[in-house]
């Protein structure tokens, strides 16, 4: 990490796979995929697994030798696991705390990044650099004293230490994205910036009209990042949520997983409903992540 | 012009300049703080110097979940690395349906933390489970897996090498960075896919390798989730993972004080631990002629 790549360089590289590589002759491209589909088998195995049993009576998952077709069908285990618990009510909240931090992380680090790449100010390196080295610091050393202050302020239970950090940057881990933002914003031309300052525009200005709407690549990947993040996150729900009507999906999950422990196949429906709107977005905007990962220049 | 940015610099960097003091050096501060005291909720703290690290020293289950963390990171880390650098190479070829590939490989980093948890008990189930299935079928024998204390830990490396995608995402995005021209170079001098790979491909990738696995061990020394999930530190302490100690002294036996002087321990060891291998890269870290791209 000590040089970044120059972000024109890190851009035109692009994205698309393989520049560069011949493609390998026929014996080789037979190997390639009995490759990627032996490596696939071990990945995919276990999710087979998963929809098999959420789609099968108990009785039928304890079998042996196992069976890998349900007889019946036994679709009711979605509808039975996904009402026996408040999963709806989980859902909204998971969505409400997900919704609110994607919006503060993506608007208070593209401001910061704006700041730290386009506007000209003392200090400016020292500041960045400080930021960036607190993603090194272990959660563990902040985990306690941030407990105690959320429960000093009475918001334990409430969404607050959930949402708030966010709206500061993504506090913590929200370095990483304003590292990502600075970088994309550094390709853009400053001749756009300077045009607008002479015709009277104010740094806002040009960072909400001129920046933002260029940056619709690095700004979905952000939001992608931030989402799942929200979306899977266990340790933080733990800590701070206690009454059950204010759990998300990973907590009502565990306390599902504790309290139905002889239903298997429920337990397998509502882990299956819980995953498939994250692959499903994920599937869509996958070009997005490798992008991503690619702009921030990581490899150097 | 010049003043109107900084006054506009600084305060459009504030709220993360703000999260940064209230969010991380604040609570860093605090933690320190803590560390020296007798503190337990409910009770007021008393300084009592260093002696949360002289406990810590004679804590049989400190030491224990320290030795169970590193033997976790010594296994997980350089199976992830070696893992997800071969699917990154194989990603990285010409294949049809190249999205469907890519999401398949990233699939199981994609399941929130506690699926996955609750999909593994199942799949580590000695009596009907995937993997005693499977065994059995193939004329094996099984394993008691998570619940059995000599092969707890590593039925987690198996489980934490399925979540791979991380790692190999960016192996993805080093490896589109290699420079065509040297892969030309030894082709001209008649070199096979082997010397390709053995002179370009890993020199050149030195560095990713390298953040790779730092990220990695700072990763899986905060391990959590399995331990509080999955097994609760058993059988016998056999996957009391440092943070899951840490955590359980913290919010279950109420020791902010002995827990705080776990956390910063856990700080020291990480930054030792950082500070080791970067000195060591020095050694084998290839930096690329930086501009001469």
């Amino acid at each position: 990490m000590t040089a970044l790549a120059t972000p024109d360089q890190t851009a035109a590289r692009g994205v698309a796979p393989t520049q560069g590589l011949r493609k390998p002759r026929r014996y080789g491209r037979i190997l390639l995929y009995v490759a990627l589909v032996a490596g696939s088998i071990p990945t995919l195995l276990p999710f087979v697994w998963l929809v098999r049993s959420a789609l099968m009576q108990d009785a039928q998952m304890f079998v042996s030798p196992p069976q890998w077709i349900p007889s019946p069908f036994q679709w009711s285990n979605f509808s039975e696991s996904l009402t026996t618990q408040p999963f709806a009510r989980y859902f909204l909240n998971t969505v409400v705390i997900a919704v609110i931090s994607v919006l503060g992380t993506v608007l208070t680090c593209a401001v910061a990044a704006f700041s730290f790449s386009r506007l000209r100010w003392r200090g400016r390196n020292i500041v960045f650099a400080l930021l960036l080295s607190g993603v090194m610091l272990p959660y563990a050393v902040t985990l306690i004293p941030t407990f105690v202050m959320w429960q000093e302020l009475d918001l334990i239970d409430t969404i607050a230490p959930l949402t708030v950090p966010s709206w500061f940057a993504g506090a913590g881990g929200g370095v990483f994205n304003i590292f990502l933002l600075r970088q994309f914003f550094l390709t853009i031309p400053f001749e756009l910036d300077e045009a607008a300052y002479i015709d009277g525009a104010s740094p806002w200005r040009v960072f909400w009209t001129i920046i933002m709407p260029l940056s619709k690549p690095a700004i979905i990947v952000v939001t992608i990042f931030t989402f799942i993040g929200t979306w899977n996150d266990f340790l933080g729900p733990l800590l701070y949520l206690q009454n059950e009507e204010n759990y998300t999906l990973s907590l009502g999950l565990a306390s599902f997983q504790s309290m139905y422990i002889t239903q298997w196949g429920y337990l397998m429906a509502a882990s299956a409903a819980i995953i498939a709107p994250i692959i499903a977005l994920f599937f869509f905007m996958q070009r997005y992540f490798i992008e991503g990962v690619t702009l921030t220049g990581i490899k150097n | 012009m010049r003043r109107l940015e900084t006054r506009w610099g600084i305060l459009m960097a504030l709220p993360a300049i703000l999260g940064f003091v209230i969010f991380t050096i604040g609570p860093m501060v605090a933690s320190a703080f803590f560390s020296l005291t007798d503190w337990t909720i409910g009770a007021s703290p008393n300084f009592i110097g260093l002696d949360n690290y002289a406990t810590m020293v004679q804590d049989e289950l400190f030491w224990k979940s320290l030795s169970t963390t590193t033997y976790y990171t010594l296994g997980a880390v350089p199976l992830v690395l070696i893992v997800s650098f071969a699917v990154a190479m194989l990603l990285n070829q010409k294949v049809r349906g190249l999205a469907v590939w890519r999401t398949i490989f990233y699939l199981p980093t994609l399941v929130p933390a506690i699926a996955n948890v609750v999909l593994w008990i199942w799949i580590f189930n000695p009596d009907f489970g995937l993997l005693n299935s499977l065994l059995r079928q193939g004329g094996l024998p099984g394993s008691q897996w998570i619940y059995a204390e000599s092969t707890a830990v590593p039925s987690m490396i198996i489980m934490s090498t399925w979540g791979f995608g991380n790692t190999m995402v960016i192996f993805l995005a080093g490896l589109q960075g290699v420079p065509r021209h040297l892969y030309e170079a030894v082709s001209i001098d008649g070199g096979g896919a082997w010397r390709r790979f053995w002179h370009v491909t890993l020199p050149m990738m030195t560095p990713t390798i390298f953040y790779n696995l730092v990220v990695g061990v700072v990763g899986t020394f905060q391990v959590f989730n399995q331990a509080y999930v999955m097994t609760e530190g058993g059988p016998n302490h056999a996957t009391l993972f440092y943070v899951y100690y840490l955590f359980r002294k913290a919010f279950t036996e109420s020791e902010m004080g002995y827990a705080s002087a776990l956390a910063w321990t856990l700080f020291m060891i990480i930054m030792v631990v950082t500070f080791l291998m970067f000195r060591n890269a020095r050694r084998w870290v290839y930096y690329e002629m930086a501009g001469a791209r």
